[in-house]
């Protein structure tokens, strides 16, 4: 005797319980803290502040612990949180130019005011696994030095000073917010960027990637990448004047692209930009490579019809959340629809089935 | 869970989707943007009913949730939580009782009356969307009432395989204007669509409202010589011994038997209760499943 299947509720409730134990995993090892996190898997933390568009160390950090290192779990989480806070206002743009850099490098000049500096990379390190690490074995101590004093100018600001590269319209309008107004195309390059730098790293990767190898390749050079920290003012508008209310670290990777000339622009060279919340600079340089194949249209270059330039494409499908939600739908029980297919696909095969049989009577 | 407010969304983000829907219900079928909300639950999962339902709930609402026409599904019974923890209405799983009822992929059986608000959760609010990717474009079709494409795809479907191969989510016009996706209710619910209850459509990750008012004239696309026909399988239910409702085909062993149970939990419930017993079912008793 068949029972309708009842007890969705208690099966839910179990998987809860069961998950929660799962996440903490065996007892008998320490459970790892909140803080931990922040400081040992920072770049981790990094991530899912720029994908979860919410700059806040402790809560990323959390969002982790709680998706048992899901990442895209985790920024689901903050982005989930970040929707019911309220607004006080917008802070004013950050100057970039001021940034203190932990980073700072430039592929187009071997030096520059400001000086190469490397900074905590692993780029010339070996991949080699440390097992002194699994002995827990403490960190010696880098090296210090001065910090040098003086700005660090933007090297384009370089390349525009003889007009070699195209410049950017300035404009005080207030850019438009994908998280508070429905996406509209054809979107305008503040909302690209915008979708950009909360986009699915690897989604943005491998766009970026796709044109170095050919799929609209725009021969990119980093003109520049620089890590460190910015100050993030904001009008009070009771004091009339802008006011400090905090620190963040960005990444900012500025690239410069060859360019041989439109119907429209002269021979220059043409700019990708990428910039996004901590320490994420493959996400940066990626973002920069997909924002210039994205400006195909005002630099007059044609179409040839290559994902990364298609924006449609590159914005409806690089945000991971909306992604990874529609996806694991189809878990969900969709019953009612294959039964109607069911029926459907028996008609139409008693139907195909009776006309070769009256063809083979004929 | 005091820290949100009633239904969850603040009050700005519940007017801005009530313009939504009322937008929507004064332009019958048209799918109205709205700047859609990240929900504690994932996008393509009903967070578009979900915020149409949070927009539309009030304190004396009595709320029933329903996905694949049953009410313990496990999605369903996550969202009925959803709203009992966060706006604290009364739940009940009796269509009749119910004010406002949120539903995936069914309509119910029980006719619904005009005090009555049915919210449809939304995977793809384009109808158009598989025979034309880039909204871009179908936006435009829709502007120029440009239905052409969609007639073809029908009438291939009829040369190809002598009949309309869509058993789901099949398109309907509504008021003689929009072509409009009915969500994928089997096409069985389609002519229960012109009904006294007002429906609403969200759809959460494509950032689309849309909504019928009641009586709206919905009709679904067809020719004259190949007329739209719903469809369920030819049975009766095995446990109440409804001939007229929408039916689950239920697999019980492996040796290829299976029994047929209607989709609509509510309704066998009813039937049963009021002495009706199917081919398989037993005498109901009141607290059994």
């Amino acid at each position: 005797m068949y029972v309708a299947v009842k007890g969705g509720e208690r099966a839910i409730e179990n998987a809860h319980a069961w998950l929660a134990e799962e996440r903490r995993g065996d007892t008998s090892v320490a459970e790892l803290s909140v803080a931990q996190i922040r400081e040992q898997l920072s770049l981790a933390v990094n991530r899912v502040m720029a994908e979860g568009s919410l700059y806040d160390p402790d809560l990323a950090a959390l969002a982790i612990k709680q998706a048992r290192g899901d990442l895209i779990e985790a920024i689901f989480l903050i982005r989930a949180y970040r929707t019911t806070l309220p607004r006080f206002g917008a802070s004013a743009p950050v100057e970039t130019g001021e940034m203190v850099c932990d980073r700072r490098i430039s592929a187009t000049f071997k030096d520059a005011p400001g000086g190469q500096v490397l900074g905590p990379t692993f780029d010339y390190t070996h991949r080699l696994l440390d097992f002194k690490l699994a002995a827990e074995g403490a960190v010696p101590e880098a090296p210090e030095g001065e910090a040098k004093d003086g700005p660090v100018p933007h090297i384009t600001g370089f390349l525009n000073r003889e007009g070699l590269i195209q410049t950017e319209d300035e404009s005080d309008a207030t850019p438009p917010d994908l998280t508070r107004e429905p996406m509209e195309l054809p979107a305008s390059r503040a909302l690209r960027l915008q979708s950009l730098t909360r986009g699915d790293e690897g989604f943005v990767l491998g766009m970026a990637y796709s044109t170095q190898r050919g799929y609209a390749r725009n021969h990119a050079f980093v003109g520049e990448l620089r890590i460190g920290t910015v100050e993030v003012e904001m009008d009070i508008p009771e004091l009339g004047f802008a006011i400090g209310i905090g620190e963040i670290t960005l990444t900012e990777c500025e690239t410069v692209n060859q360019f041989k000339g439109s119907k429209t622009e002269p021979p220059q060279f043409t700019r990708g930009y990428g910039l996004v919340f901590g320490q994420t600079e493959r996400k940066a340089i990626s973002m920069a490579l997909v924002d210039r194949a994205l400006r195909w249209k005002e630099l007059g270059e044609d179409d040839v019809g290559a994902p990364a330039q298609d924006e449609e494409f590159v914005l409806m499908h690089s945000d991971n959340i909306q992604a990874t939600g529609f996806l694991e739908h189809i878990k969900l029980p969709h019953y009612v629809d294959f039964q109607s297919e069911l029926e459907l696909v028996r008609k139409l095969r008693r139907e195909a089935e009776g006309q070769a049989a009256r063809e083979a009577a004929e | 869970m005091n820290e949100y407010n009633f239904a969850y969304l603040d009050e700005q983000t519940k007017r801005m989707i009530r313009r939504a829907i009322l937008k929507g219900l004064a332009i019958p079928g048209y799918q109205v943007p709205f700047a859609s909300r990240e929900m504690p639950m994932p996008y393509g999962w009903g967070t578009g009913g979900v915020q149409v339902s949070a927009a539309t709930l009030v304190p004396e609402d009595r709320m029933k949730v329903i996905d694949q026409g049953a009410d313990d599904t496990t999605n369903a019974v996550s969202i009925r939580k959803f709203f009992e923890r966060t706006a604290g209405v009364e739940t009940t799983e009796e269509t009749g009782r119910a004010t406002l009822i949120q539903t995936r992929h069914r309509i119910p059986q029980a006719a619904l009356t005009e005090d009555q608000i049915l919210v449809y959760q939304v995977p793809i609010p384009e109808p158009l969307r598989f025979l034309e990717p880039r909204e871009t474009e179908t936006r435009k079709m829709h502007a120029l009432e440009e239905y052409g494409l969609m007639h073809v795809k029908l009438y291939e479907d009829i040369s190809q395989h002598g009949a309309i191969a869509t058993a789901y989510a099949y398109p309907v016009k509504v008021e003689g204007r929009y072509v409009m996706d009915p969500s994928p209710i089997p096409k069985f619910d389609n002519p229960k669509m012109e009904m006294a209850a007002i429906q609403l459509f969200g759809a959460g990750r494509e950032q689309r409202i849309y909504a019928l008012p009641p009586w709206c004239e919905v009709v679904s696309l067809d020719f004259e010589d190949h007329p739209f026909e719903p469809s369920k399988a030819e049975h009766d239910c095995d446990l109440c011994g409804a001939g007229e409702s929408y039916l689950d085909e239920v697999i019980v062993d492996d040796a290829g038997g299976r029994m047929f149970v209607c989709s609509d939990t509510d309704y066998c419930r009813g039937r049963r209760a009021a002495g009706h017993v199917g081919a398989q079912g037993v005498p109901f008793e009141e607290g059994a499943a």
